[in-house]
């Protein structure tokens, strides 16, 4: 059980700077997730963490004492590698002990820890196997036993299920949420996939360039997005961008400009630092669309393929000019290719964003 | 993640050796290379064939000419009034009948026969006349010969062989291995220095330092000591380069992961680094093995006491003792191998996996 700090922590390999400065607090407890495109510095940040790399400045605090000095293995982190980093001449039980023998620890404990990861996880069956006898899955837990066994403050998991099929990603997705809930350690998650960190996290960091982009809770991050890559990488499909600018702001609604496109009222408030006239990008994610069938003054889109999911369906098209637009219907859309729809903005479901990227902010 | 495991092979040996490019019948491409296979295989085992056979051989029958393919031996009779047994021939008449007489001796294109049912009466017979009579003989003595001739000490060289060979191969593999998981997985300030000087050092010809090497292991007072043969040459750099090539291999994700677990580094490379490594150390070993069991001229050098003799050198040494001894050195020469090609035959899968999975990656 610990809390987590980062104060300004850097890192640069040789002349290039990898993480330029990243300031963070992670509560006790808490399931944090770090997404970001690859090569945002995610894994390295894991990494510093965890003690596997050092930082060119700045300080890491476990439970308030500086770990910056502390070798990888007294740390109190465990982590779990994206290849699993299984021993592959070692049987599972021989994995899952290797770091308590190492410590000298009692053999009766060392079966007793032993005998309780394998049991939480179900792995029983599995003791005498090797890694190279066990399919994707069975890894991936024996993987997270080893992290168990070892009673850390913190879990670090480096994008433990991109190696697993989408199916199996799910499933696991789940077991690790109920064993976070069953722990309660605090737990760090690096993925690029942002479906894991929204249905896992209880905040989510957003990482660009080493930079934190936005830190928060999933839904949070979703309904406000503090600027356009955020907005564009929390949701999934991804949210559309118009380019354009502000004619009118009204206290009940503004009007939003493209070229080529009638003007598209946005009903609600908007952040008093908006100005008339101001280049502008609105976002409007594909299920807040209002869609018409019939001309009633919201923007032409000409469909073009059609995905029917059963429960959903989603509608590629696009917008006088060539702008491409994905629109959400719930259920079965009798849409066909070459129809036109019409679409608006319905109140407050839109985020517009300056020339400078951050979001104008909902008042 | 690279499966590191041994490389077995799937496929079983009969499949392998039957493998072709046809599908049905053989491809032309087949044909050459059987044929290429087939000459391989001559070349290189008629030889080996040749010595093993030669080494059952009398030494009357070695010095036949032609040579015979299969070890022969004459037949001999004991004929009364004469100590020795006599060799028998088969001996065509005048009259063209076949008899069996035995030989007191030869004079020019002559030999003086006696009929053994009466050998009081001495016949003369032109020796075109006559051929021996023989039979398949494996001549054994020649072993056990070599065994009584030495006296104990073939026993003490098989000794010294072994000792050299397998004392050497164990500290190469440990110090190898050690510099390799340094090259390997270590980033220092000179690492690449530090491989292509060991690498460099593959363009000096072993007979160029040995006189220096020989100053050395004199001023170190192990002349005449096995120690003396075995240290110089304990850190070979093919071994340090494949067992390098072999390592990085191995993701640096296991090696961080030990790290976690409290393994020290001296623990990572006996636990994780060395049993993860052992295809490329079981071909680093059998060249080791090759060289060490194989090695002349170091031995020469340094072993100047006949109680330190290798067997290669007691090999040598036949030529000058009593002149050469074919039958012997040819019997000796046949144990001196045997080692090496049972340990081929045992090594053979790690030998092939081995130098598979250090070559492709």
């Amino acid at each position: 059980m610990a809390n987590l700090v980062l104060d300004n922590v850097k890192k640069s390999f040789g002349a290039v700077e990898v993480i330029p400065g990243v300031d963070l607090d992670i509560k006790d407890g808490e399931f944090v997730v770090f997404v970001g495109p690859s090569g945002c510095g995610k894994s390295t940040l894991l990494r510093l963490i965890a003690g596997l790399e050092d930082v060119s400045d700045g300080d890491i605090r476990i439970d308030d004492d500086s770990v910056v000095n502390v070798p990888a293995a007294d740390r109190g982190v465990a982590m779990v590698f994206q290849s699993y980093a299984l021993y592959p001449h070692m049987t599972v039980r021989e994995n899952l002990s290797f770091g308590l023998e190492n410590i000298r620890m009692a053999k009766p404990e060392i079966e007793r820890r032993v005998g309780d990861a394998a049991r939480l996880l179900q792995i029983e069956q599995l003791l005498e196997r090797r890694p190279k006898q066990l399919s994707g899955g069975q890894r991936q837990r024996v993987a997270i036993g080893r992290a168990i066994t070892r009673d850390p403050k913190i879990f670090l998991f480096d994008e433990p299920l991109s190696n697993l099929d989408a199916e199996l990603r799910v499933l696991m997705r789940v077991e690790i949420t109920r064993l976070h809930e069953r722990l309660g350690n605090t737990m760090i998650y690096v993925t690029h996939d942002q479906i894991e960190a929204m249905t896992m996290a209880d905040k989510i960091v957003v990482l660009r360039g080493g930079i934190i982009e936005q830190y928060g809770a999933p839904l949070d991050l979703y309904n406000n997005p503090h600027n356009l890559f955020v907005a564009g990488f929390i949701g999934s499909p991804r949210m559309n961008f118009v380019e354009g600018k502000l004619t009118e702001i009204a206290e009940t609604g503004s009007t939003f400009e493209a070229p080529g496109l009638p003007p598209m009222q946005l009903p609600g408030k908007i952040a008093s630092t908006a100005k008339v006239g101001e280049a502008v990008t609105l976002g409007i994610r594909p299920e807040d669309f209002s869609v018409a069938r019939e001309e009633t003054g919201g923007w032409p889109v000409s469909i073009g393929v059609t995905e029917q999911y059963g429960a959903n369906s989603y509608l590629h098209g696009t917008l006088p000019g060539d702008i491409p637009v994905l629109i959400h219907e719930a259920g079965q859309s009798t849409a066909r290719r070459g129809d036109t729809l019409y679409v608006k903005a319905r109140e407050n479901h839109w985020h517009l964003f300056g020339a400078d990227g951050l979001a104008l902010a909902h008042r | 993640m690279t499966d590191l495991s041994m490389a077995k092979s799937g496929t079983s040996i009969r499949g392998f050796i039957s493998r072709r490019r046809g599908r049905k019948g053989l491809h032309w491409t087949d044909w050459l290379t059987y044929a290429y296979l087939v000459f391989g295989l001559l070349v290189m085992f008629v030889p080996v064939l040749w010595v093993v056979v030669s080494s059952f051989k009398t030494p009357a029958n070695l010095a036949e000419f032609p040579p015979t393919l299969v070890p022969f031996s004459s037949e001999t009779i004991m004929v009364e009034g004469y100590d020795e047994p006599l060799p028998l021939f088969d001996v065509v008449t005048e009259d063209g009948d076949t008899v069996q007489l035995a030989q007191l001796r030869r004079v020019g294109i002559q030999a003086q026969m006696v009929d053994p049912a009466n050998p009081d009466e001495r016949i003369v017979v032109p020796i075109e006349n006559a051929t021996p009579v023989r039979k398949f003989y494996l001549a054994f003595e020649n072993y056990s010969n070599l065994l009584s001739d030495t006296g104990g000490n073939i026993w003490r060289y098989v000794y010294n062989s072994l000792f050299i060979t397998v004392v050497a191969t164990l500290i190469t593999l440990v110090m190898n291995a050690m510099a390799a998981f340094a090259l390997s997985k270590y980033r220092f300030r000179g690492s690449n220095v530090a491989l292509v000087s060991i690498l460099a050092t593959l363009m000096i010809p072993a007979t160029v330092v040995l006189v220096p090497t020989y100053m050395i292991v004199a001023q170190l007072g192990l002349v005449a000591n096995l120690w003396g043969v075995i240290l110089p040459t304990v850190a070979t750099p093919t071994g340090v380069f494949l067992l390098r090539q072999y390592m990085l291999t191995i993701p640096d994700e296991l090696i961080e992961a030990a790290r976690m677990d409290h393994a020290s580094e001296w623990r990572i490379f006996w636990r994780i680094i060395l049993p993860l490594s052992s295809p490329a150390l079981a071909v680093v070993a059998i060249f080791s093995i090759l060289s060490r069991w194989n090695d002349f001229l170091l031995p020469l050098v340094v072993l100047t006491e006949r109680q330190s003799y290798t067997l290669q050198l007691a090999l040598a040494s036949f030529q000058t003792e009593y002149g050469i001894r074919y039958e012997l050195l040819l019997a000796m020469t046949t144990l001196t191998a045997l080692p090496l090609a049972c340990a081929f035959i045992f090594l053979q899968r790690y030998i092939t996996s081995g130098i598979a999975s250090t070559g492709i990656k």
